[in-house]
């Protein structure tokens, strides 16, 4: 059942419309659980339209297995994916970085946030996909906040993702829509994998595994058999090294993710393509695995080349 | 006038980036103004290039007090300004969302760091900014409810208005929210224009700067004593939203009083000329922020109203 969030007059002859596609029993009791799997906060990470499709069809499929109500918000910020966009076209400030909005006094885009987080509001369980920017390719994986890691590393690890990095709060987080969610007692799990612009169908149809086997947990999807999910490395920002580029220049990898190396090795080289020579050879800064990458090649001073995971699981 | 770099960046194929900071007098870090940090701020650019020409003949009369020194940044971000963009060239983050920075951080991060770890010396901070809502405002300093806020100060620059913000999460990592963390005494200086010049208001930006300079005893400069502020917080301030969606055309600007009931604004259909929504004042007051563009949509802020004050 397609039902509308919210909707907004444009200027000429169209609306913004927020859709969710909500999938339930033919029969209510009342006591259903509601999960929320919402993606397309930012315009150019793709890869959660793919589990949304996939996700659909396959309860579509099996509907005498759904027990609760699957609420998918595949389009948050719908003007954004159809111009290839970011954020939302025409205002400054980040999606993900103005919940929960407000219905009275903020910019448009922050009354549309408040719509959406009083449609999820009272959701049991809610899974934000992201794929990170069109800069970096990232390996699955869960990102908790701190603060909320006791209660959400269990189901984190129902997902099939292969890494759950529990990372530091910091004050500008607060306003995501994950934040949020949490802050009303919808407990919301951020996945972030792939890489913008594009679809990575393995790491979606991994995804779908897991989510199917979160819904089972929650008593949402009624299946004897659980999907074979994997074990997922946890760990916090104390065992994450961070890579950056030195110099300006192309960015040529010589490594492939989540593959063990050792601290000192290549991960590529920042080459200028006028003079034809190696401007900056790019190391590991510890033993580990590489969980970023980056995919696009023009770097500047700065610019995130790649985040290692060491620690505790190595060896 | 001593010139110097504050930043520089190495681009692969661009110029270098080269931020520079222009400082008067010798001493004390007394007062930093900071201009734009957004490729857009064109009357912020504008109103920093008068600053340094003025200081620059006032240091040149003997008028910048011994012992104290004045910095200005007139540009932080010229390579978004060079192509159009307002926000940074290659990944489209806003340096002003980057503060304090961090120095082995992304590009922007570490341009933050590298302006931030200048300008956290000064005792006042100043900056051109403008805000994340598009729009006309009245002249006006702003503040960040930080706690370190000092409402009284911002009353020496004789603008008409002082707002006083209460910072969202987003806010916290702005210039003028770690400037006062870090014990400087910051300001935000809002002008009514970001991408054309305003002379009138630039020239009453100029003038403001100098005066809140010569009373905190750091240049001499005789000028008119300028306004008593009125102080608002933004909270307060009425807040009125569009009804309908179209071609907007507004019957106030900043500064205007308004009559409740009063119509401040109509919405014509794109289509069929009709007026298909009318914008009425909620209260008796003056307008403080307005809607400018030619296209509006639907529940857009379009006006902030100063409740029942009167000219």
């Amino acid at each position: 059942m397609i039902e509308t969030v919210v909707s907004v007059g444009l200027p000429v002859d169209e609306n913004l419309v927020v859709k969710k596609n909500r999938l339930q029993p033919d029969t209510l009791t009342g006591q259903e659980k509601r999960i929320c799997i919402v993606t397309g906060i930012h315009g150019d990470e793709l890869e959660g339209q793919y589990v949304c499709y996939e996700l659909i069809r396959r309860i579509e499929a099996q509907k005498e297995k759904l027990k609760g109500i699957v609420d998918v918000y595949p389009a948050i910020n719908p003007l954004g994916i159809d111009s290839i966009t970011r954020g939302i076209p025409m205002f400054d400030l980040d999606m993900n970085r103005i919940f929960p909005g407000s219905l009275t006094d903020g910019a448009l885009s922050e009354y549309v946030a408040a719509k959406v987080v009083e449609d999820m509001d009272g959701a049991d369980m809610a899974v934000d996909i992201h794929a990170s920017n069109i800069y970096l390719r990232e390996i699955p994986q869960v990102r908790v906040n701190e603060k909320t890691a006791r209660e959400l590393v269990p189901y984190a690890k129902l997902v099939n993702c292969d890494y759950v990095w529990v990372h530091s709060a910091s004050t500008v987080l607060e306003a995501t829509l994950a934040y949020s969610l949490n802050a009303r007692g919808v407990k919301t799990l951020v996945v972030e994998m792939g890489v913008g612009m594009r679809i990575t169908k393995e790491y979606g149809n991994q995804l779908i595994d897991g989510i199917f086997n979160l819904m089972i947990e929650l008593g949402i999807w009624d299946s004897k058999e659980r999907p074979a999910v994997k074990e997922p490395i946890v760990s916090t920002d104390h065992e994450v090294g961070f890579v950056n580029a030195d110099v300006s220049g192309l960015f040529i990898p010589c490594v492939e993710h989540w593959k063990d190396i050792k601290k000192g090795a290549l991960l590529g080289q920042i080459v200028d393509p006028l003079t034809g020579k190696v401007e900056q050879e790019v190391l590991s800064p510890m033993d580990g695995m590489v969980f970023t990458l980056r995919e696009y090649p023009i770097v500047v001073s700065g610019s995130l080349i790649a985040r290692v995971l060491g620690g505790k699981y190595h060896g | 006038m001593d010139k110097k770099t504050v930043y520089s960046l190495k681009s692969l194929y661009r110029e270098d980036m080269n931020i520079y900071g222009y400082t008067f007098g010798s001493g004390e870090k007394s007062a930093c103004i900071v201009g734009p940090i957004r490729g857009n701020e064109i009357q912020q650019l504008y109103v920093c290039s008068r600053l340094v020409r003025a200081l620059t003949a006032l240091e040149k009369h003997n008028a910048i007090l011994p012992g104290k020194e004045i910095m200005v940044i007139p540009s932080v971000n010229h390579y978004s300004m060079n192509i159009g963009k307002r926000f940074w060239p290659i990944d489209n983050t806003d340096i002003n969302r980057m503060f304090p920075g961090y120095d082995k951080g992304e590009t922007t991060q570490r341009i933050a760091a590298g302006v931030f770890d200048v300008v956290k010396e000064y005792e006042y901070g100043i900056q051109f900014a403008s805000f994340y809502m598009p729009g006309d405002f009245i002249p006006h300093v702003r503040m960040m409810e930080t706690g370190y806020h000092n409402p009284s100060l911002a009353n020496l620059f004789g603008l008409p208005y002082v707002v006083i913000r209460k910072p969202k999460p987003v806010d916290t990592t702005t210039l003028n929210y770690n400037w006062q963390i870090w014990e400087t005494n910051a300001f935000s200086l809002y002008t009514n224009a970001t991408d054309q010049i305003d002379e009138e208001s630039a020239n009453q930006a100029v003038t403001a700067v100098l005066r809140f300079l010569a009373r905190m005893g750091l240049i001499r400069y005789n000028c008119h004593g300028g306004y008593i502020a009125s102080v608002l917080y933004e909270q307060e301030l009425e807040v009125i939203r569009s009804d309908a969606a179209g071609i907007y055309r507004p019957l106030k600007k900043p500064g205007d009083s308004v009559s409740f009931g009063e119509k401040i604004a109509e919405i014509i259909h794109p289509f069929e000329g009709t007026v298909q929504g009318e914008i009425l004042a909620s209260t008796d007051g003056v307008v403080f922020f307005s809607h400018v563009k030619p296209l509006v949509m639907e529940n857009e802020v379009v006006f902030k109203l100063i409740r029942r004050i009167h000219i």
